[in-house]
């Protein structure tokens, strides 16, 4: 069967068994290598994506699942070569190191600040319970969503003045 | 993963014919249970019939004193519901602690209970509240549903679709998790109101339970104080790596004492 | 003079790939016409293997081959081999029975590798290693060491009696035993170091190529060392020439020591590339990787502390079972000897130490290095009997680690196992992290939450480690099988732009930042014209890879060496240009300068003077600028610093919160203070995690792998940890060229022992003298209770 969504803005459409994961439907038909696999039990959040806005781990969703829905992976984060500003506050805090579950704590960090624009620490860290992180200790992914939260607010408040 | 069909009903007539209409078909609602164990090849369904596309599956309201969630409620929708919130904020609590973000941003309500995990969060609010289950058939009291390990009242074809949770005046969930899984070692799930003083427990059995002499003892006085000569005997809780029956009855007790004490807070 | 160089807190250069999804893992990397391998993997403990049926499987859709150990041995294809050799006290060699990659004859492990099913499609492989059949009679099995050195208990090899790998012993016994004689009192403890699975986010994944026409072998792999990979692989199993094989690790999602081993997945995916002339992959799942990864630490430990009237330590000696798992893995008997029994002097003056060990087959995964490797072991001994002797004779835990430190003038220092530690000043970092962790307001910070009814505990440690690893002559005393020096080439292009190529691979540890720094400073360049390559053995002369710490002293001093080299050659250019002499010619901050003139030339002038040598000295001088350079160390270096935790523990469930973790490291030279307290933050999350909530266990009957997963083998999560402060106290290393100990395992060496240091000082009113990692709740419950059953009945 096919299945057809939007992912990253862009319409794909491609043929899946019924057991196709949505995470291999990114990562093998589409091609979009980003969204990472760390485990088989639905809990380390290497794979997290966002499905119509929402954090879901990509490996616990089948493909057929997310038929019509508006996909973004962590290639659909960037505006060109403008790092989304919780990228960039990813990349200024050292809240990354081997990368590998990056992908899914941003976007897992992005979806944190839709529904609690300023998080403090201690909602960081509950937060960020479904994602998994082996090198950094979190103390500076959690320096990072701060700063990505408030840089996202600034982003969004900030271009209104003209 | 094995290979299996997949069928996408738009009605519960629809979803119900599917189900019946060849074997080992098996539900599929927010998959977050299910998934891994086919992942994991535990399970060999030769067809999954996905529950999501029926409409007015997954609504939350309010009808006179019970609050209906709907079977395919996502735990993040029960958990942000304003309408749970204001009504039982023990139960949107109890969702706003299921499994972590994304879980709850797929698993549902009706696949949590349909599936009785043993350490499974809602069970305990749904003995604890004295729901009341409603399928396409029937009405099934919370009381007779979770009838053991994996398993529960429902018949084979039968769906759930929705439940009704009558509107405590006090409760509380409290959990003590397993630190790998997060799975509850042991919950209990206290609260008074119109179907009576209520103690469940989830995570330490086979299924959830009650704690009848726990209530009996709360009727007196709703109160940490009057548990606090009762314990809990570890006969038939389960052991595991992560804790012993005996351990999880003594949490239990302190679970069911911490949630009384936030029930009347 | 850039302002990039040692010392910047410089972004990472790697960081965008990584931050927008275009990372190039192994798993990511697809060929045409690419097999899937899948592994049948044994499900049993300990069994005779009779016969594997694999017609099942290789009729199966899809299949395009299937494999057992016997095709292996029909075509020479060898084991794996162990690359350190640790010999018996007595001066004989260790146990060293053959590692098949592919069982043959009998089953030693759950997850012993059995057949190797390659398919078209992932899911035809899976279908098809379902169907591969064996008949088997089932063998007791023993996992833990205590129990596998009883008379009687299963034997994993017929020819090691005793399950006993080696019986190894380091320090004087004599002297020890005297000094035991004298002491006024014996601190006494008994431990157990829990077993550890390393985890790195990224599971192994290998793709082997293979080229018939030209008989070149291509193996991408999750590894810390390929050209260590190219080589046990090419030699030890494949029998293929080194030139013939191009191993290639690309980004490598996290490593910790778990990926610096020689797997048997790396060799057979190469294997049946060549074979099916068809590129081959195998992806881990995690499942697998809990089954086939090596696992780590794993000890059964007695200690003993002699101590004079004052406190002051007089004798230490330490025996130890270590679990060697069913097989030598590539470095397994070198960690708990001579990176365990060497670090036991810690930071103290004891004059006498002697540790026997005894390293265990068991039918249990390999264990070998994981983050700290034998040190964090060590320091968990040492730091944990100290406190109990400072608690046994009411000294002070401070003021007795105070007393015995070796002091800062005593550098440098011969301690009497083996170990000569260059530089040091442990009272300093004491001091900081004293200071910075309030110890002093502990006791208010008790009370309020005794009122809470919660237990405050606080614990510090005082550790230094060796790593850098190390001075051929010396590990090859140790029984190193290979020199463990690093190699670097610069190439300064004619444009002045720079390409640095390192046999120190990063996974994580932000390489090509701080390599980048360092060449940025020594040639006055900016990072931005550097590129640093690692991960390639086409590209890369040669490599030990990254481990023990080992990439900024020994892998950046190998690049400081060949920059050195650049600018020697340099120098002879200038000369020329300058019509000076070479000896007059000075370089600093990217300038050739004729001594005590303001005759000048830039790094750049000269860069295209060799390149494009117009006027040039041809005749002594050749033209370009390129230059390799091999380093070897002249010493370990010595990291060492003091971590100070504070938990509470909730009395009625048992459960620890670990409330604040202070760490203060001398690692030396900070090349980047960014990177170094990530490292820092990493590493202890890791010990942290071993103290509180990681545990492998294996079922003692069935030998079973009971903690799988992440359901139940608990990875450390961001609310399980509070904010980790790190700070440093330099003092330089004096045995490298650019002053750096290493900083990569500092966290995880000193954690363990902080956090439950922390967890007894919380439970001391209860009498408790130790508790065994983890710290997990019912094990605290327990204590509580067995110390107050009035309590706990409540």
């Amino acid at each position: 069967m096919d299945v057809a969504l939007t992912l990253n803005g862009r319409r794909v459409k491609r043929p899946v068994e019924p057991e196709t994961l949505l995470v291999e439907f990114i990562r093998e038909r589409v091609g979009l290598t980003g969204t990472h696999i760390g485990c088989d039990t639905s809990q380390c959040g290497a794979c997290t994506i966002l499905v119509n806005g929402q954090s879901v781990k990509s490996c616990t969703m089948l493909a057929v699942e997310a038929e019509g829905a508006m996909v973004t992976t962590i290639e659909g984060l960037a505006k060109g070569n403008v790092l989304h500003p919780m990228q960039q506050a990813f990349h200024e805090e050292h809240g990354l190191q081997c990368g590998f579950c990056t992908p899914g704590m941003v976007l897992s960090a992005v979806d944190l600040v839709q529904h609690n624009p300023a998080p403090s620490e201690g909602e960081i860290r509950h937060w960020l319970e479904g994602n998994i992180c082996r090198c950094t200790g979190y103390t500076n992914i959690v320096r990072a969503v701060r700063a990505g939260a408030a840089a996202m607010q600034r982003a969004s408040t900030g271009g209104g003045n003209d | 993963m094995h290979s299996f069909s997949y069928f996408r009903p738009a009605s519960i007539t629809e979803a119900t014919n599917l189900l019946a209409g060849g074997e080992d078909r098996k539900l599929l609602a927010g998959g977050q249970t299910l998934l891994p164990t086919l992942k994991q090849r535990l399970a060999h369904p030769t067809a999954l019939v996905d529950l999501k596309s029926i409409p007015g599956f997954a609504t939350i309201r309010h009808e006179a004193d019970v609050v209906v969630i709907g079977a395919l409620t996502r735990h993040a929708e029960v958990a942000a519901s304003e309408l749970v919130t204001g009504a039982i904020p023990a139960l949107a609590k109890l969702a706003g602690g299921i499994g972590d973000v994304q879980v709850r941003n797929r698993g549902t309500l009706g696949g949590s209970i349909a599936n009785s995990d043993p350490a499974a969060d809602y069970p305990a609010g749904l003995l604890g509240l004295g729901a009341t289950i409603g399928t396409d058939r029937r009405a099934i009291p919370a009381d007779d549903f979770f009838t053991g390990l994996f398993e529960t009242a429902l018949q084979p074809d039968e769906i759930v679709t929705q439940v009704y949770f009558p509107i405590p005046k006090r409760a509380a969930y409290v959990k003590f998790a397993n630190q790998a899984s997060r799975y509850a070692i042991a919950g209990v799930f206290v609260s008074d109101g119109p179907a009576g003083i209520r103690v469940a427990v989830t995570g330490a059995g086979p299924h959830a339970f009650r704690l009848p002499d726990f209530e009996r003892a709360l009727e007196r006085s709703f109160a940490p104080a009057s548990l606090a000569p009762l314990t809990v005997s570890p006969d038939g809780l389960n052991t595991d790596l992560h804790a012993s029956a005996e351990y999880r009855a003594h949490l239990i007790g302190v679970l069911a004492r911490r949630a009384i004490a936030a029930a009347i807070a | 003079m850039t302002d990039d160089g040692i010392g910047a807190h410089l972004l990472r250069k790697e960081d965008k790939r990584f931050l927008t999804g275009r990372g190039n893992y192994v798993h990511d990397i697809t060929r045409p016409n690419q097999l899937y391998a899948v592994f049948a993997r044994s499900p049993y403990a300990h069994a005779d293997l009779l016969a594997v049926d694999i017609s099942g499987a290789a009729e199966a859709p899809g299949v395009v081959g299937v494999f057992t150990g016997e095709d292996l041995k029909t075509d020479g294809i060898g084991g794996l081999p162990c690359g350190w050799g640790v010999n018996n006290k007595d001066g004989s060699p260790m146990k060293e029975p053959p590692h098949p990659a592919l069982a043959i004859g009998k089953l030693r492990h759950v997850g012993d590798p059995i057949a190797m099913v390659v398919a078209e499609t992932l899911k035809e492989a899976r279908d098809a290693a379902e169907l591969v059949t064996y008949d088997v009679t089932q063998l007791p099995a023993v996992t833990g060491v205590a129990d596998a050195v009883k008379p009687g208990a299963p034997r994993l090899f017929d020819d090691v009696p005793g399950n006993l790998c080696t019986d190894w012993e380091c320090g004087d016994k004599a002297k020890t035993d005297a000094a035991f004689a004298t002491a006024y009192h014996i601190a006494k403890l008994d431990l157990v170091n829990n077993r550890l699975v390393g985890n790195p986010m990224e599971p192994r994944a290998a793709l082997g190529e293979y080229d018939p026409s030209t008989g070149d072998y291509t193996l991408h792999t999750t590894s810390q060392f390929p050209h260590v990979v190219r080589l046990l692989m090419g030699l030890f199993v494949l029998n293929v020439p080194q030139h013939k094989i191009r191993v290639v690790a690309p980004d490598v999602g996290g490593g910790f020591g778990v990926k610096q081993f020689h797997y048997a997945e790396e060799a057979l995916v190469t294997w049946a590339a060549g074979r099916l002339a068809q590129p081959v992959k195998w992806v881990s799942d995690r499942g697998e990787g809990f089954l086939s990864d090596a696992h780590a630490r794993d000890h059964v430990t007695h200690a003993e502390l002699a101590l004079d009237r004052d406190g002051k330590f007089l004798g230490l000696r330490v025996s130890t079972l270590a679990n060697m798992g069913a097989y030598l893995s590539t470095f397994g008997p070198n960690i708990p000897t001579n990176l365990y029994g060497l670090l036991l002097a810690g930071v103290y003056t004891t004059p006498a130490i002697h540790c026997a060990v005894k390293c265990i087959f068991t039918n249990t995964l390999p264990v070998d290095a994981y983050r700290g490797a034998g040190r964090p072991e060590a320091t968990f001994v040492l730091e944990r009997i100290v406190d109990v002797a400072a608690r046994e004779m009411g000294i002070d835990r401070v003021e007795i680690r105070r007393r015995n430190f070796i002091p800062a003038d005593a550098f440098p220092y011969q301690t009497p196992v083996m170990m000569a530690y260059d530089s040091g000043d442990h009272g300093a970092t004491l001091k900081k992290a004293l200071d910075i962790a309030d110890w002093a307001g502990f006791a208010e910070r008790r009370r309020e939450a005794a009122a809470r009814g919660k237990l405050r505990g606080i614990g510090l440690v005082t550790y230094i480690e060796a790593c850098g690893l190390a001075p051929s002559r010396i590990a090859g005393q140790l029984g190193a099988r290979a020199g463990l020096y690093e190699s670097a080439n610069i190439r300064v292009h004619p444009t002045g732009d720079i390409t640095v190529f390192t046999g120190s691979h990063s996974h994580g540890q932000g390489h090509e930042t701080a390599f980048a720094q360092i060449v940025s400073s020594l040639l006055g360049v900016s990072t931005e014209k550097i590129e640093i390559v690692h991960g390639d053995t086409a590209k890369i002369p040669f490599g030990l890879g990254t481990y023990g710490s080992r990439s900024a002293s020994v892998g950046g001093s190998a690049i400081a060496k060949a920059v050195g080299k650049v600018i020697d050659k340099g120098k002879k250019i200038a000369a020329h240009m300058l019509e000076a002499a070479e000896h007059d010619i000075e370089f600093a901050a990217g300038t050739f300068k004729v001594a005590g003139t303001d005759r000048t030339k830039s790094f750049a002038d000269v860069v295209l003077a060799a390149y494009i040598p117009h006027d040039y000295p041809l005749e002594t001088l050749e033209p370009g600028m390129e230059e390799n350079a091999f380093y070897d160390p002249v010493n370990f270096t010595f990291p060492g610093g003091c971590h100070v935790a504070e938990v509470e523990i909730d009395p009625e469930t048992g459960i620890t919160q670990l409330l604040a973790y202070t760490a203060v490291d001398d690692v030396g030279t900070v090349i980047n203070p960014m990177i170094v307290e990530g490292q820092i933050h990493g590493g202890v999350a890791q010990g942290v995690g071993q103290a509180l909530l990681e545990n492998c266990v294996y079922d003692p009957q069935s030998g079973q792998l009971l903690t799988g997963s992440f359901m139940d083998y608990c990875m450390p999560r961001a609310d399980d940890l509070p904010n980790i402060v790190v700070a440093t106290e330099v003092t330089t290393c004096r045995t490298n060229p650019l002053g750096v100990k290493g900083c990569g395992e500092v966290g995880t060496i000193g954690s363990p022992a902080t956090v439950i240091n922390a967890v007894v000082d919380a439970l001391a009113g209860y009498g408790v003298t130790h508790v065994d990692m983890p710290a997990s709740p019912e094990k605290i419950w327990r204590i509580i209770r067995a110390a107050a059953p009035h309590a706990a009945a409540e």
